[in-house]
């Protein structure tokens, strides 16, 4: 039986995962163990069903930081409602706008290199170990001169990765706890929950839906989803996603050198996220080191993700500037580097050969007809919503669209939406109390999923 | 194959130890560079110098510099040099044909691990002690889910480390702020408690001297020792963990390469699951250093103070600062553990296991004290009275091998080298030989002790 067999039927994320379910200490260990008790808190753990089993306790204390989250991450909150719902309805033709996630197949001139590389690694000169952890020379260059020609990004200043959410937390592995940040709101969740395990926030205050300690810069349809810079407080990192996700804007040139010039006045870091760049329609900077005095206060983060479909393959990339100091002149690229080497060790060599395929004119002629497909989807599902009279936002530049019931909880119109339509979504709450009242429609899915979609949108909403 | 640092490509003193290297580049500004006012973390000022491994391949690149014709032997970072059987590559292969159809098209994964991998890991490496496939969490690599790890404990818990161990242990934990300050004097970190292993304690810590820590970390079979912890020692290290409330954090990357009865994984011991994690490994267990995969088994009765299990806030962790390891090396991984795909990778191990032993076989007929290579891939070589690095250069410029100081690892392994047994059988034998040369006939100084 093929291999690829047994792995295409799995694919349950962690919606279905126990995780959820009560951990019940009495599931069926017939062992019993005798411990010494030496303390009150320990006691003896004793397979008896009838009595009650007072589990063993570690002294570990639970890490208080990871105790302020107040729920699962996002997307696997989504992925459980979608399984439940599934549970509910089990014939159901479930369409999926909810969580991120490509659909089409990985163009022939990428996953052939993938497979190449595979092969080679059955034989004695295509054999290779530990690559280095900053990434494959080849590659690196590769971006550099793809992303970055004409800008002074140099090979050196590109460390490759398993994909932006993990260089997300390496980065603020680098910062440290003692760093303020910024956000948009709303913004991709990743930024806050990692800012909060890390341990830079203070408490989730339930009354404003925002953690102490963090600065949330309001993005809505009324000041074009830029902040109001002269409101917003000074932190030492900021981070910026555009195109963005989840409310589809991108920043203009001007907006940019805005940011750019607030992040110098007040001597803090921009970590741009430009995942979504190759899906700017109109001519908006790509990267934040179009903006001059950019490399002197900014990283950019970016992925193969959404380009390639490498959400399960695996790989991105983060620009780390050499003129980027931290305020005792110390360059944020070798403690960056330091990370790197220390907490991860470089991505998969096979993901690499594809990402250096990607890279090639036919490769990258090839993710430009992906993305265009992509778009096209995008445009689809704005002009659905727009025709059914509903305010839209996005879905010129990025692959989501951003569709607002005004005076509506987010999570109720995601489940309604499901509930009537069998689409999940994505809630705009969940992204910030910036995107409560909004729902975030994703463009990635088959075609005919989508104007499936479009269609049982029109019969809800007509 | 090495590894190329991008230290390399910055200037640095290249004839300065590693911890001057670093002082001459603090303070320093680049070029017409600003600074921003956003204070570097200090904890990562803390550490003393670079990784060790980048810090061996830089050295290695310095001795090319110097000698460009040599013919230089890595038995230095311990990386993989056989190829990875056929069946293995060839699944990974079709994996990544299959994701240009449709129906074999896949986005993301599920962040803990594909489930039949998964399921296969248990079945495989936990079947006899009950380990279920919604404890094993897949990652890539033991690495980074050390750092992961760390992110779940955060800064204010205590950790053990043995001494010497593998640098990651120690490093993350400056990172993640629970190690205190480094003390020149001693060459620890002030909040780390170092569990001194030797021959003199049969390469296992003396518990009775052992102050409580929140978290042990334990590595066996070990390296850089090679020492595989007996089942008794295993049994204490688990009373010991259960005594204290403390959680052993278990490195069984090695585990494979057991030859005798030494337990391969930490949950063969009774009340295990309470008190323990455990890491483990593709990487040389199939030559997956460059695919990147490996596991972590979190049980579910492992519980924090409170009552809280810590498996749901490393799912948290995963979820949240990981996206999964790549599906086409979990296509990979999935392979080595059928029947078939198991039985090649065995004999890939017995290949290295086998270089291990000619290893010893040298050390031992050039009368050193030699421990390790049966259980582990490592040689473990006593330099009495000598100091690390020094024996490291001495090696390098008369022989052109590559090997890692035992200082590197720690204090503990200030008078120790570190031989890995990786490497293309020829090498090794060309290495054995050049050994034998050095070191017979009083040509080395390192023996006059």
């Amino acid at each position: 039986m093929s291999l690829t067999n047994n792995l295409s039927t799995s694919m349950i994320s962690s919606s279905s995962s126990a995780f959820l379910a009560p951990t019940s200490f009495n599931a069926s260990r017939t062992q019993s163990v005798s411990v010494p008790l030496k303390s009150l808190n320990i006691v003896k753990c004793v397979a008896t069903p009838q009595e009650q089993q007072i589990a063993y306790k570690t002294k570990v204390s639970r890490n208080a930081n990871i105790a302020k989250l107040q729920a699962g991450y996002l997307f696997p909150e989504v992925a459980r409602r979608r399984a439940a719902h599934l549970l509910k309805y089990p014939n159901a033709q479930v369409i999926s706008l909810g969580i991120g996630d490509t659909t089409e197949p990985i163009p022939d001139v990428i996953t052939s290199a993938m497979a190449k590389r595979s092969h080679a690694l059955s034989t004695l000169e295509g054999y290779s170990g530990y690559g280095a952890e900053q990434g494959e020379k080849a590659v690196r260059a590769a971006l550099a001169s793809t992303f970055y020609g004409n800008l002074g990004i140099e090979e050196d200043d590109i460390f490759v990765s398993d994909g932006a959410k993990c260089d997300i937390s390496r980065l603020q592995v680098v910062f440290g706890s003692d760093v303020t940040m910024a956000v948009q709101d709303p913004s991709y969740p990743a930024y806050v929950d990692s800012s909060v395990i890390m341990g830079q926030t203070g408490q989730f205050q339930k009354d404003v839906e925002k953690y102490a300690n963090i600065e949330y810069m309001r993005c809505t349809p009324e000041n074009g989803f830029f902040p109001d810079l002269s409101t917003v407080a000074r932190t030492d990192i900021i981070f910026f996603c555009s195109p963005n996700n989840p409310t589809g804007a991108a920043a203009t040139r001007e907006q940019l050198t805005r940011l750019v010039q607030f992040a110098k006045d007040n001597g803090s870091i921009i970590v741009y996220d430009s995942a979504y760049a190759l899906y700017m329609s109109d001519n908006n900077p790509r990267s934040i080191f179009e903006i001059p005095g950019a490399k002197e206060v900014a990283i950019e983060t970016a992925s193969f993700s959404k380009y390639a479909g490498f959400t399960g393959v695996r790989l991105g990339w983060t620009v780390v500037p050499k003129q980027l100091l931290f305020s005792d002149g110390f360059p944020v690229a070798k403690d960056f580097n330091r990370i790197v080497c220390t907490c991860f060790n470089g991505a998969s060599n096979i993901s690499q050969a594809g990402g250096l395929a990607c890279l090639s004119p036919e490769g990258l002629e090839a993710m430009k007809e992906v993305i265009g497909f992509y778009k096209e989807n995008t445009k689809i599902i704005v002009e659905t919503f727009n025709s059914l009279g509903f305010k839209v936002y996005g879905g010129q530049n990025a692959p989501y669209v951003w569709v607002h019931f005004p005076g509506r909880n987010s999570w109720d119109v995601f489940s309604e939406i499901l509930e009537k339509t069998h689409i999940v979504t994505t809630p705009g709450s969940g992204f910030g109390p910036g995107g409560e009242g909004f729902i975030r429609v994703s463009a990635f899915g088959h075609r005919e999923n989508v104007l499936e979609a479009c269609r049982r949108f029109q019969q809800l909403y007509n | 194959m090495y590894k190329l640092s991008a230290c390399c490509s910055m200037s640095c003193g290249i004839s300065l130890p590693p911890k001057m290297i670093l002082a001459s580049l603090r303070g320093h500004k680049q070029g017409n560079g600003r600074c921003t006012n956003v204070p570097r973390n200090v904890n990562l000022e803390k550490l003393q110098n670079n990784y060790l491994f980048p810090e061996i391949s830089k050295r290695e690149l310095q001795h090319l510099e110097k000698y460009p014709n040599a013919k230089v032997i890595s038995l230095g970072i311990g990386d993989t040099t056989e190829p990875i059987p056929e069946q293995i590559s060839l699944s990974m292969a079709n994996y990544a044909h299959a994701l240009s159809t449709a129906e074999g098209y896949r986005g993301y994964g599920a962040e803990q691990g594909n489930q039949v991998l998964r399921k296969a890991i248990a079945e495989t490496f936990y079947k006899d002690v009950a380990i279920k496939d919604t404890e094993v969490f897949v990652s890539d690599g033991a690495q980074c889910d050390i750092s992961r790890l760390q992110l779940l404990l955060g800064s204010k818990v205590t950790i053990a480390v043995q001494d010497p161990s593998f640098p990651a242990y120690i490093d993350s934990s400056v990172i993640i702020g629970q190690a205190g300050d480094f003390q020149d004097k001693t060459g620890k970190y002030q909040n780390i408690e170092y569990m001194q292993l030797g021959p003199q304690n049969n390469f296992f810590p003396n518990l009775t001297i052992t102050p409580r820590t929140d978290i042990i970390f334990f590595c066996s079979p070990n390296n850089p020792t090679g020492h595989a912890a007996t089942r008794k020692q295993l049994q204490q290290l688990v009373e010991f963990a259960r005594d204290n409330g403390s959680i052993i954090i278990f490195d069984s990357a090695y585990a494979t390469y057991v030859s005798d009865d030494s337990p391969k994984s930490i949950f063969e011991i009774p009340g295990a699951k309470e008190v323990a994690i455990e890491i483990s490994s593709f990487s040389k267990f199939a030559g997956f250093t460059g695919v990147r995969l490996g596991w972590t088994v979190v049980p579910e009765e492992l519980l924090f103070s409170g009552g809280f299990p810590v498996i749901h806030d490393f799912n948290r962790i995963v979820c949240t600062c990981f996206n999964g390891a790549s599906n086409i090396s979990q296509a990979g991984g999935l392979a080595c553990l059928s029947s078939e795909g198991f039985q090649a990778i065995r004999a890939v191990i017995d290949y290295y296991k086998e270089n291990a032993r000619i290893l010893v076989d040298t050390f031992a007929s050039l009368g050193l004290e030699v421990y390790g290579g049966v259980n582990a891939p490592y040689v473990w070589v006593h330099f009495p009275g000598s100091k690390s690095w020094n024996v490291f250069a001495e090696i390098l410029e008369k022989t052109h091998i590559i090997t890692v100081p035992g200082s590197g690892f720690g204090p503990g392994g200030a008078e120790y080298i570190r031989i890995s047994a990786f490497g293309r059988r020829e090498r090794i034998i060309e290495a054995s030989w050049r050994l034998e040369k050095l070191f017979s006939m009083g040509k080395s100084p390192l023996l006059t002790v």
